[in-house]
């Protein structure tokens, strides 16, 4: 009986097969790997967030009435929670779309590697870019525009939160909207567009108060507002409160969104996630 | 009409023993893509421990047929059985157990050739030595090199390196050496015969006849998504390349020539009318080419 002989071989129970959350460690550091090698990617997905950092708050540095902040300072926070989405979002959006192209997402597939492996993988390696990203803005916002670090342990604990479920979210979104996209030629316009939009309306260009309030509904049901605001109650004095819709900064929400999105972005990437092309069917 | 050697095979009386000795079940498979038939009906039995070439031209349906068998795609009626499972509820303790060439390479270009077949081999319960395996597939060389800096066929290679890692009982190889200098599919065959000897049972495409020659145990030739025939290389040749050729020379000068399945035959008439040596005397059998493009009907391509 030759079945029972493969059977036996395949299906041993004594061994089990690699688990998703040590092969997540091994993914996140390949791609880490990756990524840190191509040299010009590194630079644009770290300087996009500095240069419009420096843009806007640079052309926009007047204080801001009855706040007690400059524009510039307001900005600070806005540009890094839209740096973060960049490098989550952003560029696992566009560079999943084209692994896919490349057929690498198939490959992985033909594997016993377990799909969420790969998720954690990405999100490992946003992880990092995020917090460097972070790093490099936080030094250029308290070097140029006045901007302190945060003074007591509870803020700081503040940012922790901020930054991996927001990051989270993001990255999720961006696994997830990488299969929208036909192929790795419209990827960039199918990811942009919709980031561009929500960093209009959820405050990181153009400051909240100055945006109508049904466009701000609109963002209030995406991660990129509450990041900016609980990014602006880490870094923005107390007085500055006035500003924001509610006149709160809202940390209780702020969690209870992000993590949210946590969760149905993951439900999205594990309903919807294609490991092919629509053309390889 | 060509009857498939299989068919007659099946309705033995040992058929049930056949189908457990079968590390690939295929029966009545059908595919299509919009209007397109791309699979219109196959059937295969791949034995273990088997080298089972895959046959036949351009847009013959190999393709889906092996994309089907690896999982990778579904189908629209027949079934399938690979290592006794149905690729279609594949489980990643199945998918250890098959590697797995694609036609077209996508190994990540700013790797090395050591970090991604190590990389490849956590995948696995029980994964071959990576040094090895690179060293099988003769990339110990370059196996500190990034993958953006190998040739085409050294891509190929490492991608045959990623099939192998795991250590499949069924290795499915889809057109390996398309793009191969000549020495480099010297080198594959002898990789493909050191797996066969592991015990490895493995299914190739491929439209290069003295590939499909040199490493098959049996083959299955495939044209407009159906198996036209299909058995050993030379039982084929036989079967369908029974008729020989017989040439020679008039006194006039004039060539002639017979085909015929009785060649001896005509040959001892030819000596008994010339009486002594014949001019210009050829006798010869179809090679395995002439039977191939005879039955993809590809005949007038000669």
């Amino acid at each position: 009986m030759t079945t029972t002989t493969v059977r036996a071989r395949g299906e041993r129970t004594g061994e089990r097969l690699p688990g998703a959350w040590e092969l997540g460690l091994q993914r996140g550091a390949i791609e880490i790997k990756q990524f840190f090698r191509q040299r010009d990617q590194v630079m644009f997905t770290f300087a996009f967030p500095v240069v419009f950092l420096f843009l806007f708050a640079s052309i926009f540095s007047d204080d801001v009435e009855g706040a007690g902040i400059t524009a510039s300072q307001l900005y600070v926070p806005a540009m890094m929670a839209a740096g973060l989405m960049s490098t989550s979002f952003q560029s696992l959006g566009i560079s999943i779309a084209i692994e896919r192209d490349e057929k690498v997402l198939r490959r992985l597939r033909g594997t016993p590697m377990p799909p969420a492996a790969y998720f954690l993988g990405k999100i490992w390696l946003v992880l990092v870019t995020g917090f460097l990203e972070t790093a490099i803005l936080l030094a250029v916002g308290t070097t140029l525009y006045d901007v302190d670090l945060p003074s007591d342990m509870g803020k700081w604990f503040d940012l922790g939160w901020i930054f991996v479920l927001g990051l989270t979210a993001c990255a999720l979104l961006g696994i997830a909207i990488s299969s929208v996209p036909k192929s790795a030629k419209s990827a960039t316009s199918v990811v942009v567009l919709p980031f561009l939009v929500l960093q209009f309306i959820s405050g990181v260009y153009i400051p909240v108060d100055s945006i109508p309030d049904w466009m701000v509904t609109i963002s209030a049901l995406f991660p990129l507002k509450w990041m900016c605001q609980g990014l602006r109650g880490v870094f923005l004095p107390e007085s500055s409160r006035v500003l924001e819709q509610a006149g709160e900064w809202e940390f209780g929400r702020v969690a209870l969104v992000l993590a949210a999105w946590c969760v149905a972005g993951l439900l999205l990437c594990l309903m919807t996630f294609r490991w092919k092309t629509r053309r390889d069917g | 009409m060509v009857v498939p050697e299989r068919s007659l095979r099946r309705d033995a009386s040992d058929m049930t023993a056949h189908a457990k000795d079968l590390a690939v079940d295929v029966r009545g498979l059908r595919k299509q893509y919009g209007d397109v038939t791309a699979v219109d009906g196959i059937d295969l039995g791949i034995r273990q421990g088997e080298v089972f070439g895959l046959l036949g031209p351009n847009g013959a349906g190999k393709t889906t047929t092996v994309e089907i068998l690896q999982g990778n795609r579904s189908r629209d009626a027949g079934e399938v059985s690979v290592l006794g499972v149905d690729p279609e509820t594949a489980t990643r303790a199945w998918r250890s157990r098959v590697g797995i060439v694609w036609q077209d390479e996508s190994a990540p270009a700013e790797l090395t050739v050591r970090e991604t077949v190590r990389h490849f081999s956590r995948y696995y319960r029980r994964p071959r030595d990576p040094e090895e395996v690179i060293g099988l597939v003769g990339l110990q060389e370059k196996a500190g090199s990034r993958i953006k800096a190998l040739s085409g066929g050294q891509r190929r290679r490492l991608d045959v390196a990623l099939g192998v890692i795991g250590g499949p009982e069924l290795l499915l190889l889809d057109e390996p050496t398309t793009g191969f200098d000549p020495a480099a599919r010297r080198q594959f065959w002898e990789l493909i015969r050191k797996l066969a000897d592991e015990g490895t049972t493995i299914l190739l495409t491929t439209h290069y006849l003295e590939e499909a020659e040199a490493l098959a145990h049996r083959l299955a030739v495939v044209a407009h998504g159906h198996v036209v025939a299909e058995g050993e290389p030379a039982a084929l040749r036989d079967r369908h390349g029974s008729e020989a050729t017989v040439e020679w020379t008039e006194p006039d000068g004039t060539p002639r020539s017979e085909h015929t399945k009785t060649p001896t035959r005509t040959v001892a008439e030819l000596t008994h009318r010339f009486d002594g040596e014949i001019p210009g005397l050829r006798v010869s059998r179809p090679t395995l080419e002439d039977v191939y493009l005879r039955l993809t009907g590809q005949e007038n391509a000669r």
